[in-house]
């Protein structure tokens, strides 16, 4: 599937994944992350459950101390 | 747009800005120099010998609270922006209550839990309110690895990949190119609405 990750196009090797496995499958290790997909905040108990489809736009920040 | 027309704008906009160390006090400085007619300014801290490395406070102003002594500095600057301090920790009941007619919210912790926690906030409760966050910017150097980008109404400047660490410590040059580049932001916003 082709997807949109943080603003760049991604060519995924499967038909769909769940959100969390999208995370894993780009080794994002970082604790703390915030993601998107289609504009709808989805929070991290719900990252299992949430699928990640052909042409969907998906944001992952990862959070970082400092300030 | 001259800076008469721009400070015309901007007299009427609130900002508000949740955190008053390095980010917070820096890019606070900036928008009241430029005229903005009020920042609510949220943090618990008192200002210590570590701060003055990178944040807008003086010597002399050690053990006061930051909020306190960013609206003296401030007035000093420009007295006819309002400054509304709180001296509180953050949390989403107290983002939703006193952040509620801001026109853009700034992101200013140091801490990675606490961005975490307002920007689920913000983008949950104000999906229409801008939130400009600040996220990786410790060390020297590398100044164009600092940029910004917007995702929907969360607008992101830093590197997003320099973590604070012993070895790796926020310092005023590269926390002010963020600061500022989130102040920078800000005017953006007001000033294209």
């Amino acid at each position: 599937m082709k997807i949109t990750l943080n603003n760049n196009p991604e060519t995924v090797d499967a038909e769909h994944l769940t959100l969390q496995e999208l995370i894993e499958y780009k080794n994002f290790t970082f604790r703390l992350l915030v993601t998107k997909v289609n504009g709808s905040l989805i929070k991290k108990e719900d990252r299992i459950i949430t699928e990640v489809r052909d042409g969907d736009n998906v944001a992952v920040i990862h959070l970082i101390s400092g300030g | 747009m001259t800076f008469r027309e721009i400070r015309s704008i901007l007299k009427k906009k609130t900002v508000g800005i949740a955190g008053a160390g390095g980010l917070g006090s820096n890019c606070a400085v900036a928008l009241a120099r430029v005229g903005i007619g009020k920042i609510i300014v949220c943090d618990f801290d008192v200002i210590t010998k570590d701060n003055l490395n990178r944040q807008y406070y003086f010597h002399e102003q050690l053990g006061q609270k930051k909020v306190f002594a960013l609206e003296e500095n401030i007035l000093f600057i420009n007295p006819a922006v309002k400054v509304e301090p709180h001296v509180i920790k953050l949390n989403p009941e107290s983002i939703r209550t006193i952040f509620k007619k801001c026109d853009v919210i700034v992101e200013a912790f140091d801490r990675a839990d606490m961005k975490q926690m307002i920007i689920e906030t913000v983008l949950g409760y104000f999906p229409n309110t801008p939130l400009v966050a600040g996220l990786g910017m410790a060390g020297w150097g590398d100044s164009n690895s600092i940029g910004m980008r917007k995702i929907d109404n969360l607008y992101i400047c830093g590197d997003e990949k320099s973590e604070i660490a012993e070895q790796l410590p926020p310092l005023a040059p590269r926390v002010g190119i963020v600061a500022h580049m989130q102040a920078n932001t800000v005017m953006e916003i007001l000033l294209s609405n």
